[in-house]
This record gives C-alpha cells, sequence and structure tokens, in this order.
C-alpha cells in the first residue's frame, strides 16, 4: 500500500539501525538512555516489528500513557455500564473498549447480560443509528486524544445541524499535554527524550510541546507509525542527545503540519472545555487531562441526560503500572504481570489493550522468549 | 486507537455535508472530509487526494513531496554507509 510499505523496507532499517548504534557510541557510557515513547500506536508497532531488537542495549524505550482505552478508570467503566443498562439506550463503542475492566466486568461483559451495546468504526455510524431508531436513546462512548475528539465533536455539531435529539456521548476525551507534564513533573523520572505521538499532532500542531524542550530541556520527535518512522524518530532523539540539544522535531512532516489542523482545532475549541481533573488508571488524577461538553452543547452530554454513578473506584493495589508508565520498571517486574494479570484478564491498564505495554510485552516478548 | 491509515479519495458525494468515497487498501467507504478543505481547496479539489483516515474521517493530506524526501535522506544514509564501508 502507498506510503506504507516503502516505510517498512528492511534495507532503510538497516541502515538506520548502523546510525543509531554509531550515535549512541558517540553519546559514551552512561547509564542507559531511556526514551519514552507517548503515543499507544508507537508501542504497538514497536512491539509488532521487534524494534527494540535492533537498537543498542544502552537505549532503553519506555511505553508511555498513550493508550486512552488503558487508563479509562474504573470508575467511569462502571458509569459507561450504568448507561448502557437503560432500556431505551443502544449504546455505541469501539471495539477496543469493549473489555476494560469495570468493578462489575466489562462492556463485553454488559452486553453478554443483555445490555444493547454496538460497536461502531466511527461516531458518525452512531449518529446513523440514532437516525434509524428515533424511539431509542443512541449513546456514543467517547474515548481518546487529541486525534479523535475531533470526529466526536463534529459528528456532534452534525447532530445539532440535523436537530437529531436521541444522540448523545458519554465524553471521555483526554489531552496529551497536561499528561506528558504530569510525567515531567513526576520526581522518579528518568526519561531523557520523548518519541511524540504522531496523529494527536496532525490535529494539534508541534508548538504545544515547546515547553517539553524549553522548560524541562527534554527533546521530543513527532513521528510516524511505520517501523521506518519509529527508528528514525529514535535516531533523531539520540541525535539531539549526542549535541546537547533539546529541541521539538517532526520526523512525521508527510502528515504532520507545524500548525496542526485548523478544521479539527475549530470543532474541538466550539465543543469542549477543559475539566479541573480527570482521573486516569494506573496514573491517579492529573489536572485539566480530560475535556467535558461546553454548557451550549449540554444536551448531547450522556453524563446530564443520565444520572451517573460517578463512584470513584481505586486501582487494584497490587497493579505496579504507575511505575511501569515511567519507566521504573519493565512490564515483566510487575508482581503481578502474566499470573494475576493477562490479557484475558486484565487487572491493570497496561494490559488491557494491545497497545499496552504489558499487553504487547506479554504478547511478543514472551512469543520472543 | 489513534491509528490512522492512508486512503486515496476517488469521488465526493455530496459537497454541502463534506462526504466523499475513499479506496483503503482496495475498499470504498465514505468518509467525512470536512478537515482537509478549506477556501484554497474545495471539495471537488479533494479527487485524487491522498489522505491519513482516522474513524471515518480525513484528518490530513498526505504531503507525497515530504514523503519522497524523508525516503531519500533514508535511502541516501545507506548509501553514505556504503561509501564509508560501514
Amino acid at each position: 500500500m502507498k506510503y506504507v510499505d516503502e516505510f517498512r523496507d528492511r534495507d532503510k532499517a538497516g541502515a538506520l539501525r548502523r546510525e543509531i548504534a554509531a550515535v549512541t557510541a558517540s553519546i559514551g557510557p552512561v547509564r542507559p538512555i531511556q526514551i519514552m515513547e507517548v503515543c499507544g500506536g508507537h508501542t504497538h508497532a514497536i512491539f509488532r516489528y521487534g524494534l527494540e531488537a535492533m537498537l543498542p542495549d544502552m537505549v532503553e524505550l519506555v511505553h508511555g500513557p498513550g493508550c486512552p482505552v488503558c487508563v479509562l478508570p474504573t470508575g467511569r467503566v462502571d458509569d459507561c455500564i450504568a448507561i448502557a443498562e437503560r432500556p431505551e439506550v443502544i449504546l455505541t463503542t469501539f471495539g477496543d473498549a469493549m473489555r476494560v475492566p469495570g468493578s462489575r466486568g466489562s462492556l463485553l461483559q454488559a452486553k453478554a447480560n443483555g445490555a444493547d451495546i454496538r460497536m461502531v468504526y466511527s461516531p458518525t455510524d452512531a449518529l446513523a443509528l440514532a437516525r434509524q431508531h428515533p424511539d431509542r436513546e443512541v449513546v456514543f462512548f467517547g474515548l481518546g486524544f487529541e486525534t479523535t475528539m475531533p470526529s466526536t465533536a463534529l459528528t456532534v455539531l452534525e447532530a445539532e445541524r440535523d436537530g437529531i435529539g436521541n444522540f448523545s456521548v458519554f465524553c471521555n476525551h483526554i489531552t496529551i499535554v497536561p499528561t506528558i507534564k504530569a510525567i515531567l513533573e513526576s520526581p522518579d523520572l528518568r526519561i531523557d527524550g520523548f518519541v511524540g505521538p504522531g496523529h494527536v499532532s496532525m490535529v494539534i500542531g508541534t508548538a504545544p510541546y515547546q515547553f517539553i524542550a524549553r522548560q524541562y530541556r527534554k527533546p521530543l520527535v513527532v513521528s510516524g507509525f511505520e517501523p521506518l518512522d519509529v527508528l528514525q524518530s529514535v535516531w533523531m532523539v539520540l541525535r539531539q542527545i549526542a549535541e546537547g540539544r533539546a529541541e521539538i522535531e517532526n520526523q512525521y512532516a508527510r502528515v504532520v503540519a507545524s500548525g496542526g489542523n485548523a478544521a479539527a482545532q475549530r470543532a474541538i475549541g466550539r465543543v469542549y472545555e477543559p475539566r479541573e481533573f480527570f482521573e486516569w488508571r494506573g496514573l491517579g488524577s492529573i489536572d485539566y487531562s480530560g475535556v467535558r461538553f461546553r454548557d451550549a452543547y449540554s444536551r448531547f452530554d450522556a453524563e446530564r441526560r443520565f444520572a451517573v454513578p460517578g463512584v470513584r473506584i481505586a486501582d487494584p493495589q497490587a497493579c505496579q503500572c504507575g511505575e511501569v508508565l515511567k519507566g521504573a520498571l519493565k512490564p515483566h517486574q510487575c508482581r503481578v504481570f502474566g499470573t494475576a494479570c493477562t490479557p484475558e484478564t486484565p487487572m491493570g491498564a497496561l494490559m488491557v489493550s494491545s497497545e499496552g505495554a504489558c499487553a504487547a510485552y506479554y504478547r511478543y516478548a514472551a512469543k520472543a522468549a | 486507537m489513534c491509528l490512522g491509515i492512508p486512503a486515496q479519495i476517488v469521488r465526493i458525494d455530496d459537497a454541502e455535508r463534506m462526504l466523499a468515497t475513499a479506496e483503503v487498501g482496495g475498499v470504498r467507504r465514505q468518509v467525512n472530509i470536512i478537515c482537509i478543505v478549506d477556501d484554497e481547496h474545495p471539495p471537488e479539489a479533494c479527487v485524487g487526494d491522498w489522505v491519513l483516515l482516522h474513524v471515518g474521517f480525513a484528518m490530513s493530506r498526505i504531503d507525497a513531496a515530504e514523503a519522497a524526501e524523508t525516503l531519500r535522506l533514508l535511502a541516501e544514509l545507506g548509501e553514505l554507509q556504503e561509501a564509508g564501508g560501514a
């Protein structure tokens, strides 16, 4: 496929591997260099293509918090199930949210118990269902970072324009910048640089990351998702470290414009406002890391349309997701990895989706071992 | 979750509602093009565009020159290494 196959070329990957080895050697013998890929899509690509094995031992990849399904807290899953169990509701969701555990099970289990839960590819499919079923309440489970935020906002704007009254969104969208900031502020931080999220940046552009370079003196390279993209981005981060630079660079210029996407930003600004705080599975509460609907769009807000329990439920104590997320532990060093916590019965955030570090580690690393 | 896939716009279905048909790896589906349209690039100019598709929305026009530049740089790395005996 165009724009895919040519970014998987073996010879070019070999050339990048040699460049990475050379620049790493030039940095000299220090403690291991930790590079965090923030986005779960990158985590998935790194494991799928075995990219970690192509890096020198000195370079460690830390798999960050950028899987919105994984970091969804237990209490929000419970709220979603409470909405789905209402007889008038058709709950629509992306497939990857189906297995996220709540305190009384997952959406998949709620569906098996009779709730009308349907998987959709796009929020516009959910709106189409609302048109088809005017006698039902169609709720879309809105999840994701800035990549997915515009699609939900634009669908709500379409519902408003067409006067569709039986459509609403259970909004769990989260934003990337407060999240990276929370990681940078954590006392046990050891990260030396970041591979930045490609498709979030396609929406927000590269300017919002400047504080990472200026204030925290860490390099960040916005990256595409094919193997050559990720390897080139790691090489670019290492070059910055070798040269003592801390800048925001863009490896994914074929898709990411420095200013992002104006139409998408307008839709986001029109529909959402920041929440003062939002709870994350594995990381706790992060200030201003989530969004909700503005009052003008409150009628599309499922949280206001249907009373939800809104109970905060603590993460299981055995889980060490927080330490893994910050690079203090490798996935297999967690005390419940592969025993109490597996992809079939996930306990912690990172085992939930195939983009989570532990699930990817379990699936690919266990196979390679 | 944030995965996107390259697709090519093959037909405008409804310019007012910003709906178009895109071909994705041999499969055709309807997509929304509102995020890739502006005054300088109206809907009818989108036919033939390669775009990054995410949950039913074309989110970015793929820049062919930038893609070629990235690949050229990577090819050059390999050639330089060979010349240097690496």
